[in-house]
């Protein structure tokens, strides 16, 4: 199944932008298998280096992860002021704090306007980017999280760091 | 599989355990009938659990998805509950797995419905199946590129 649609200017890209292996994962903050495939991906891209581009995409399972959506509004908030990364991970490492009162503390650490922050953080635009991604995992057949995506096409492999890393480096090749 | 242009069988089964649905009750709407093996599957979003994440974006075609497996009445209540899912479960459960075995979607050797998916028309008429290896969440891409395929087609008319 192909990643619809491709990587483009609204994805939130790590890495290389130029690099020839392409990483794309679709994941819920409030996911206790994505919390655990996070530390895999930063220890994968550390290995890689400037070899691998990663994009994540919001997946939120709202009714089963009740802080879900808001997790990953917070984080499109915070892009809004060049700090995706920077929430993305400070989330993951708070998966079981993430109430509307803890969101609005990590953006303070992180040193937001939080005067900005609030408006952006209840702004429709940033749900519907959300939703944006949502509906785009479904169209790619993305069936639950995380789902992985690789140079476009959806990995259906075992993503332990050993695995997946293994076959991140083949694609180098 | 039933075929692609089959009229879809009637059914009545349990969708709460004091309620009934009939497949004709929902003429007029394109109907998504997921069969699948068993509720309480040990993963976070499963298909039923996908589904409800989906609901909306089946809405927007007209169209209502319902699950059908063997489970009885009460295990679907208590799934529904704890999973908060917005859809119908029906319980294919007496005479066990009748509707499935119609529907060319019941393993005889498990005793359990296989993941069968079925898009119908308004209709009644079935216009895509997809029958998924059992251990494969087929997601909701394929039903959604049916979906907008019915809508395209009625469009051109």
């Amino acid at each position: 199944m192909a990643l619809k649609p491709a990587v483009g200017e609204n994805d939130h890209v790590q890495g290389n932008e130029d690099a020839s292996v392409e990483l794309v994962e679709y994941g819920d903050y409030e996911c206790p298998h994505c919390g655990r495939a996070y530390p895999i991906i930063k220890n994968i891209q550390e290995k890689m280096g400037d070899k691998l581009k990663f994009v994540f995409r919001n997946f939120p399972l709202a009714e089963i992860h009740p802080n879900a959506i808001t997790a990953a509004i917070a984080t499109e908030a915070a892009a809004l002021q060049g700090k995706f990364w920077e929430m993305h991970d400070i989330v993951f490492e708070h998966q079981k704090s993430l109430s509307v009162e803890r969101l609005l503390d990590y953006a303070a650490e992180l040193g937001l306007d939080m005067h900005r922050f609030s408006k952006d953080f209840s702004d429709k635009q940033s749900l519907a980017k959300v939703e944006e991604d949502f509906e785009s995992g479904i169209r790619s057949g993305v069936n639950g999280t995380p789902s992985f995506f690789i140079n476009g096409n959806k990995y259906e492999g075992d993503w332990s760091e050993e695995m997946l890393l293994e076959v991140l480096v083949e694609k180098t090749k | 599989m039933l075929a692609v242009g089959t009229r879809a069988p009637e059914f009545t089964l349990h969708s709460t355990p004091d309620q009934k649905v009939s497949l004709s009750e929902l003429k007029g709407k394109k109907v998504i009938l997921a069969f699948y093996p068993a509720d309480w599957s040990p993963v976070c979003g499963d298909q039923m659990a996908l589904y409800n994440e989906t609901l909306k974006l089946f809405h927007k075609h007209n169209a209502e998805v319902v699950g059908i497996s063997v489970d009885g009445k009460w295990c679907h209540a208590a799934f529904r509950e704890n999973r908060k899912l917005h859809f119908s479960l029906l319980a294919d459960f007496e005479p066990k797995g009748a509707v499935s075995r119609m529907y060319e979607a019941y393993d005889e050797t498990k005793g359990s419905s296989l993941r069968a998916l079925y898009v119908l028309d308004e209709d009644g008429v079935i216009r895509w199946n997809y029958l998924s290896p059992t251990g494969v969440n087929p997601g909701a891409d394929g039903i959604l590129d049916a979906l907008e395929e019915l809508d395209n087609a009625k469009i051109k008319q």
